[in-house]
């Protein structure tokens, strides 16, 4: 089991956890006034490094259901809205709901409702899996994006029950707590940063362990061929509704961590706009491979970010419509020049050269 | 009521063992198309069936029924006396019916190693939570899984391509590596779509010494095929299908002179019935 993929893992976490550790340290100590922005240019920001652990968490999840399951999905925000507003409401709407004040104030409610909703999302992303996952390709995308707007609509419109006011409509939730670990506050941002990522690097573990398991083999033959898959006995639509409501759950995770994070939630931020990106950010990172995730979020955060600090230095009338346009030539040919996306093609073309041999990027498939 | 029970093939006139595989009237119409017509069809535990007809006679049409891809319009099938209609593929599979398909389904990507591995699929339990947690089961599940794989892969001679992606074998290679991925689920009856089709000589009679050396091992075979020497060679009982209806079923030297056969198959090749008949 430990044969496949496990050199370059090793790798990953061996880079990946202290280059993570070393910027949360920066940020937290500033040692004579350096700062992450101030050895960046301005274009890294913790708050850049918080959005890309948790979309990190949101694409391992993303990566299992279309880069290894081969199943689109064009609705993932609408899980993370579902867990971030089953976060807000549970916490902050809890006398509505007549939670007891001793229970929705102590430190550890929050921390219940952030798993009960991951699990609840992932159940519930499971029933609705089993139908829809029998349709393919076009269908499938269109009956996620469906299953994006129904939830965006629901949360702005009050779930259609306007006198709780629960989900607060067009303006979402204000005033959500911090997260507390007894009395100590996960805040500073820089606490929080540590808290996020160590979810993300668990994702990342998590997902490596699915994808070289039998569940992932599973899921990886259901890619190739339906009918192959379940000729040898591979409960096809059982597989498909659990990676779903796996994924589901960990969008929900990052959601419940965002609404900590941000203190106000509002049904924008869990649009179809946003389902979209996601599934830029998994493609622009590679599909196929589960640290494309972190790199996938960083490189399109990194580059809204550039575009929108930086392009008016260039284009001095600039809108925000270049910005757009901008973002989507950058995309059209990381695409073409990289199809696989960052990690896979990068790595593919790392080993192409041939002084560079790199062994651990052999198989292509499955870099982990 | 004994006289009501089927006489085994092997002429030995006593009563028999039930037969693995039962096919009851069988039909099955796409629209107002029928593209089988009342079919049925008996396998007996260690046969080595033949399934001949021209093209879009229907064959592929049976092995979907059978496998359950596709359900029939009206009949029975009975596998182990138990009927299957119904049943999604993959309970069909568990039951112990594997097959491999007339246009290679390999999974792109996947080693020749890994084919196998999912073919063992169902031998093992594990499922998300034991992958996640790696509990000590699911690694010796893993284990038992990869040990099996490699014994299916040394019995049909697919060891040495282990690690290399399936796409990159020549056909027959990946005509065999479906036969072991099938082996792998340790079926009690294997349906072959065609496992000759596309192969040049020495893969066929490869192919052949694997399928005779399988079914010498007690493994039933219905073959689908459309190389006459190759299923006239293997098969101890051919059927034969045209236009949905089964028109002859016997030993190969019968079928081999029925005119309704040779009927059937005027117009095709003639180098089929030159084989067949040299």
């Amino acid at each position: 089991m430990g044969r496949t993929g496990f050199p370059s893992n090793v790798i990953g976490f061996a880079i990946g956890v202290p280059l993570i550790l070393a910027i949360g340290m920066l940020e937290a100590l500033r040692p004579m006034g350096l700062s992450l922005p101030a050895l960046t240019g301005g274009l890294l920001t913790l708050d850049t490094m918080i959005r890309v652990g948790l979309f990190t968490i949101i694409l391992v999840g993303l990566n299992l259901l279309m880069g290894y399951a081969g199943q689109v999905s064009l609705g993932q925000a609408a899980f993370y809205g579902m867990g971030a507003f089953f976060s807000a409401i549970l916490t902050v709407r809890a006398r509505t709901l007549s939670i007891p004040p001793a229970l929705a104030e102590t430190w550890w409610w929050p921390w219940v409702v952030m798993g009960m909703g991951a699990l609840l999302v992932g159940m519930a992303a499971y029933g609705i899996g089993r139908p829809i996952l029998r349709l393919r390709g076009h269908y499938l995308a269109m009956a996620t994006l469906g299953l994006g707007i129904v939830v965006y609509i629901l949360l702005r419109e009050n779930m259609g029950l306007p006198h709780l006011n629960l989900t607060g409509g067009f303006d979402g939730i204000q005033g959500i707590p911090r997260l507390r670990l007894g009395g100590f506050l996960l805040w500073p941002a820089w606490r929080y940063y540590f808290l996020v990522w160590l979810f993300a690097f668990g994702a990342i573990a998590l997902g490596l362990r699915v994808v070289h398991s039998r569940v992932g083999r599973a899921l990886r033959a259901i890619h190739g061929s339906e009918i192959a898959a379940e000729s040898v006995g591979v409960e096809v639509p059982h597989y498909k509704a659990m990676i779903f409501g796996l994924s589901a759950a960990m969008a929900a995770l990052a959601g419940s961590l965002y609404a900590h994070f941000q203190t106000t939630v509002i049904p924008a931020t869990f649009g179809f706009g946003p389902s979209l990106e996601l599934v830029v950010m998994s493609a622009v990172g590679g599909m196929t491979s589960i640290w494309g995730a972190p790199f996938g979020a960083l490189t399109i955060l990194l580059v809204q970010e550039a575009l929108r600090t930086q392009l008016h230095r260039v284009l001095p009338n600039a809108q925000g419509e270049f910005e757009a346009i901008a973002f989507g030539l950058i995309l059209v040919l990381i695409m073409m020049f990289l199809p696989d996306g960052l990690t896979v093609g990068g790595l593919r073309w790392l080993q192409s050269r041939p002084r560079l041999h790199i062994r651990f990027a052999r198989r292509s498939f499955k870099p982990g | 009521m004994k006289a009501m029970l089927p006489i085994s093939p092997d002429g030995t006139g006593g009563p028999s063992r039930q037969p693995l595989l039962e096919v009851i009237r069988v039909s099955k119409a796409f629209g107002g198309l029928m593209a089988l017509v009342d079919v049925s069809l008996r396998i007996w535990p260690g046969q080595i069936k033949g399934l001949i007809g021209p093209n879009g006679a229907g064959k592929t049409t049976l092995f979907n029924l059978i496998t359950g891809i596709l359900h029939p319009t009206s009949g029975d099938i009975r596998f182990q006396g138990r009927s299957i209609i119904g049943l999604p593929p993959y309970r069909i599979a568990a039951l112990g019916i594997a097959r491999t398909f007339q246009n290679v389904q390999l999974f792109p990507g996947m080693t020749v190693l890994e084919h196998v591995l999912v073919g063992g699929h169902r031998h093992s339990r594990s499922g998300l939570l034991g992958a996640i947690l790696r509990s000590p089961r699911t690694r010796h599940e893993e284990e038992e899984t990869r040990a099996r794989a490699w014994a299916v892969l040394k019995r049909v001679g697919l060891a040495e391509w282990a690690d290399r992606p399936a796409e990159s074998l020549p056909l027959g290679l990946q005509r065999i590596l479906e036969i072991a991925r099938a082996l792998a689920t340790d079926p009690q009856l294997m349906l072959l779509d065609e496992p000759g089709a596309g192969l040049n000589l020495m893969e066929k009679a490869h192919l052949a010494e694997l399928i005779r050396s399988l079914n010498a091992e007690g493994m039933t075979v219905l073959l689908v095929e459309h190389d006459m020497s190759l299923v006239m060679g293997l098969a101890d009982e051919i059927a034969v299908l045209d236009y949905g209806q089964l028109i002859a079923e016997g030993p190969p030297e019968v079928i081999r002179q029925d005119p309704r056969v040779i009927t059937a198959y005027l117009g095709e090749e003639d180098e089929v019935w030159d084989a067949a008949r040299g």
